[in-house]
């Protein structure tokens, strides 16, 4: 296709993976004049490596913060999952029946149970209803496990959604709304000039009022460009999917999850190793072994493919929202945890970006500024 | 042929595929002395083409044709030499550039090798077609294998669709079976000829013409040949009932049928390759994916060789000689020694005979594009039932390519990995976005490309990195 | 609808397809044993339901799986028919087992 003339927008949002998709649809569902720009067929994409999980225990160590916010999102998946299905005519299959982190050793339990002592007792953290279980107890609600699942924490606000179908909804949605997608087209530069910015891609200069950096690794080459510092890393993560297999999870597994397909996923792992995609037979034994642990049925099903993944991650782990001081109306909105934050980030970032209170008191905490406190000595 | 338990944990030359490309590299590399062993899926080795010829439910010379019997000297060789031969042995994965994964009785083993030579042979080229999955809709290389490996051939309402050499030869294997044949259906455009008649002297002075016109002389006297077909349909409900066809001048009829056989072609079985990052390229006159690799077989991976159809379709002769080759590579590799131009002047010349007229016969029978992309309700992917259809609109959504595609719509997620549907969605793609097939690309595709369980899967081999990466509590 | 070209040499054993004590010879997968018993659909979908049968008999489509001796989703035509085996369609999606 020959260069485009320059197009203008409101917003461009870059990145069209389900946190670029959601912040874009959010804002063209308000009126706006959006463009979402996204990268070719062989790319990173986070989004494809997601484990689909809508899941509040466990967040927020460290961050009170992050885990209200967290609970946040939660609470308004539901309102995303109607306004989706009406905006797309598709199902993304929202369920929130409470999740398990199973534990396999009598150990696991303990620093669990502490752990998330911990996180509920921080400093302003809004407390979330959870239970340890014991063997007995775990295997009441999941009749399949093994005998060395020695028990599990349990939440009953965690849940899953079919990612995929997400991302192809938020797609559907904001093309309704009016929202201009352009696939193929990444940024090489960001070009702040009188107040507005101009995206040069191969295909041609995209121009707007205003940007939305939603490009996940990418996000760490381009922040420079609009005088942001976003330090995000990838960490790898390998998935194995199985045959499709009649409903036998009623609780969404933090580690197996069966799709509402019927397809059993299984994660999850964590791995410091740069940009490389490969999948590591190794890591894949281990979560195999751990999965066949926890429910040995399991071990029969067929796997019928394997992937790896590199999910974003932030230097500390929690989202990045901010807005540059230095060319205003440049917004970073990043994260690790782009299925469970999906609905912040399409219904309670929207407004405030739009509001232009970005971030506002209750986001402040997630600026680029905590990286520049200095430490106390 | 050894059991699952005997095979070494490395070989000098692991051999994937039991076809002529296998059998033959095999049979060369034993000869010099190196360790072998050639692992293939089926239960007895012949690969598609010479399926069955060990036990075959056949009189010697019967029914199959002379070019089918001359398999067994192969596999003669092949086995002769202190080979370790393990059938029923699924290779899903190359784990590290000299480690293999195979799977055999639903236990893994890991293989190690200096050279490995993978010659895993073509599969059929997806025909889709309304009512394509239809019980009691096959393809012509199945209802092959039937035959040579049964005795088995279709009764009642019979019909044979499509375009190719192999739909030829079974239609005149069926013939010297004695089986009724309602109507041969050939897809084959007419406007082919003109295109290729610049490669008919080639063509002219191959082995082909003399066998091939015979054979189809042969099956145009005996059975109705309805030729020009442009449209074709199976209908039925709970399974096939009747085929419609439009002919291109304008002659439609709805023959009712028990059994209908498609067939357009083969093309390279590139999911093992793909899964160790062979680069392929896209051939615009065999319209699919084929490796990129040197003469003698060998890719820009340092032990990966590709031998046979999966290098390129050009039949059982060429694979053999390329089987060869690769072989020649291989001895050259891991033993110095030199003394092989005899094989090798002999291979290349086996070779450019066999190559020869090749392109013509590409070109007269490259299907005809409706037949690679199908209409609007035609399901495309069989696994997870995705219609071109929905292939389309996800397009022009913006979706820019086929793995983008396979997560929107799942499409090229099912166990068959692509094999059925990822020729179609990378056409259907180019075609939408107005770009080559090359540039759209095909499926990343990552082992294990047969399926394998997951208790197999959690008995492989780990250590302690990979333990801290998942067990982290 | 497929019968047998040959008398052939080979020892016939039994096996039982959806119950029903059928012939079958030693070499014969699965997939050529009910073909030749006259069946047509092996199983339903996972996905829609739909009937399907053996498409391409070597192991590369996936649409020939039955339940064999309770096992699910094996493929018919990569499946050597032994005495006795029991074999069943595959309705749907297979089940995490006993």
């Amino acid at each position: 296709m020959a260069s485009e003339a320059r197009n203008e927008s409101e917003y461009a949002v870059i990145g069209g993976g389900l946190v670029g998709a959601s912040v874009a649809w959010g804002l063209a569902r308000r009126g706006r004049a959006v463009a979402m720009l996204d990268e070719g067929d062989i790319a990173y994409r986070a989004s494809r490596g997601n484990f689909a999980l809508v899941w509040v225990q466990s967040k927020g160590g460290g961050m009170s913060r992050y885990a209200l916010w967290t609970r946040q999102s939660a609470d308004a998946w539901p309102e995303l999952a109607e306004a989706l299905q009406t905006d797309s005519g598709l199902d993304v299959c929202l369920q929130q029946p409470g999740g398990l982190h199973l534990l396999l050793s009598e150990r696991e339990v303990e620093n669990r149970a502490s752990a998330l002592r911990r996180l509920n007792k921080q400093p302003e953290m809004v407390p979330f209803e959870y239970r340890i279980l014991d063997h007995a107890q775990t295997q009441q609600m999941l009749p399949q496990i093994g005998p060395e699942v020695a028990g599990a924490s349990f939440c009953p606000l965690d849940g899953h959604v079919n990612a995929l179908r997400l991302l192809r909804a938020l797609h559907i949605g904001f093309q309704r709304h009016g929202g201009k997608y352009f696939a193929d087209r990444p940024v090489q530069r960001i070009e702040p000039r009188g107040g507005e910015f101009r995206l040069h891609t191969a295909g041609g200069e995209i121009a707007a009022a205003k940007v939305v950096l939603a490009a996940g690794l990418d996000n760490a080459r381009l922040a420079p460009m609009v005088g942001l510092d976003v330090p995000v890393r990838p960490q790898r993560g390998q998935i194995i999917v199985t045959e499709k297999v009649a409903p036998f999870m009623p609780y969404v597994v933090h580690t197996v999850r069966q799709t509402d397909e019927g397809s059993v996923m299984i994660s999850d792992s964590v791995e410091e190793a740069g940009f490389d995609l490969s999948v590591g037979s190794e890591v894949l034994a281990v979560m195999a072994d751990r999965a066949v642990k926890m429910f040995p049925l399991l071990g029969k099903l067929s796997v019928v493919r394997c992937w790896a993944a590199l999910r974003v991650m932030p230097k500390d782990g929690y989202p990045i929202y901010d807005q540059s001081e230095k060319c205003p109306g440049a917004f970073v909105v990043t994260c690790h945890s782009g299925v469970t934050l999906a609905a912040a980030h399409a219904l309670l970032l929207p407004p405030s970006i739009d509001e232009n209170e970005f971030p506002n008191e209750s986001l402040e905490a997630f600026s680029t500024r905590r990286f520049h406190v200095p430490t106390a000595h | 042929m050894i059991a699952a338990e005997e095979l070494r944990d490395q070989y000098d030359v692991a051999v994937v595929g039991a076809g002529p490309a296998g059998l033959a590299a095999v049979a060369l590399c034993a000869r010099s002395g190196l360790t072998c062993v050639l692992l293939d899926d089926q239960p007895s080795p012949g690969g598609q083409i010479y399926r069955g010829i060990t036990n075959s439910p056949f009189p010697r010379n019967a029914v199959l044709g002379e070019d089918y019997w001359c398999g067994d000297i192969l596999v003669h060789e092949a086995l002769a030499g202190g080979t370790h031969y393990a059938p029923t042995a699924t290779v899903w994965g190359l784990l590290r550039p000299d480690e293999i994964a195979v799977s055999i009785g639903g236990m893994t083993r890991q293989i190690r090798f200096g050279r490995v030579i993978l010659a895993t042979g073509a599969i059929e080229r997806p025909f889709p077609i309304a009512g394509w999955t239809l019980p009691g809709v096959m393809t012509a290389g199945g209802a092959q294998i039937l035959l040579k490996s049964s005795a088995l051939v279709p009764e009642g309402r019979t019909v044979l669709a499509g375009c190719g050499p192999l739909l030829w030869l079974l239609a005149w294997q069926y013939l010297n079976a004695g089986v009724r044949l309602d109507a041969i259906l050939d897809t084959a455009g007419r406007t082919n000829w003109r295109r290729v008649f610049r490669h008919a002297a080639k063509f002219a002075a191959s082995p082909y013409l003399r066998k091939g016109l015979r054979l189809m002389l042969a099956v145009r006297r005996n059975l109705r040949v309805v030729a020009g077909i442009v449209a074709l349909e199976a209908e039925g409900s709970e399974r096939v009932e009747a085929v419609t066809y439009r002919t291109a001048s304008g002659y439609s009829e709805r023959l009712p049928v028990d059994t209908l056989f498609l067939h357009q072609g083969i093309v390279p079985n590139v999911n093992l390759a793909m899964s160790a990052n062979v680069e392929h390229r896209w051939s615009d006159t065999q319209l699919c994916w084929v490796p990129r690799v040197d003469d003698y077989g060998s890719t820009a991976l340092p032990h990966v060789a590709i031998a046979g159809d999966g290098a390129g379709i050009a039949g059982a002769e060429a694979a053999a000689a390329r089987g060869r080759l690769a072989a020649i590579a291989a001895i050259r590799a891991l033993t110095n020694r030199l003394s092989l131009d005899e094989d090798e002047r002999d291979a290349r010349h086996t070779l450019h005979r066999y190559e020869r007229g090749r392109a013509f016969l590409d070109l007269l029978y490259q299907p005809a594009p409706q037949f690679r992309r199908p209409r609007s309700e035609t399901i495309v992917c069989r696994c997870e039932e995705i219609t071109a259809q929905q292939i389309l609109e996800t397009t022009a959504l913006g979706c820019p390519g086929p793995n983008q595609m396979k997560a929107f719509l799942r499409c090229g997620m099912g166990p068959c990995q692509g094999r059925l549907c990822g020729l179609t969605v990378t056409e259907l793609m180019a075609q939408a976005r107005g770009l080559a097939c090359g540039e759209i690309g095909y499926y990343r595709l990552r082992p294990p490309v047969k399926p394998i369980t997951l208790a197999e899967i959690a008995g492989l081999p780990t250590n302690e990195a990979a333990v801290k990466a998942v067990a982290r509590e | 609808m497929f019968r047998r070209l040959t008398e052939g040499s080979e020892p016939s054993l039994t096996i039982f397809i959806d119950g029903s004590p059928t012939p079958a010879r030693e070499s014969d997968t699965v997939a050529s044993a009910m073909l030749a018993a006259g069946r047509t659909a092996f199983r339903t979908t996972a996905v829609s339901g739909a009937p399907r049968g053996p498409f391409c008999l070597m192991g590369v489509c996936f649409d020939c799986l039955v339940i064999v001796d309770g096992t699910d989703n094996r493929q018919a035509c990569m499946t050597t028919v032994r005495k006795g085996m029991r074999i069943e369609t595959q309705p749907g999606k297979r089940t995490l087992g006993p």
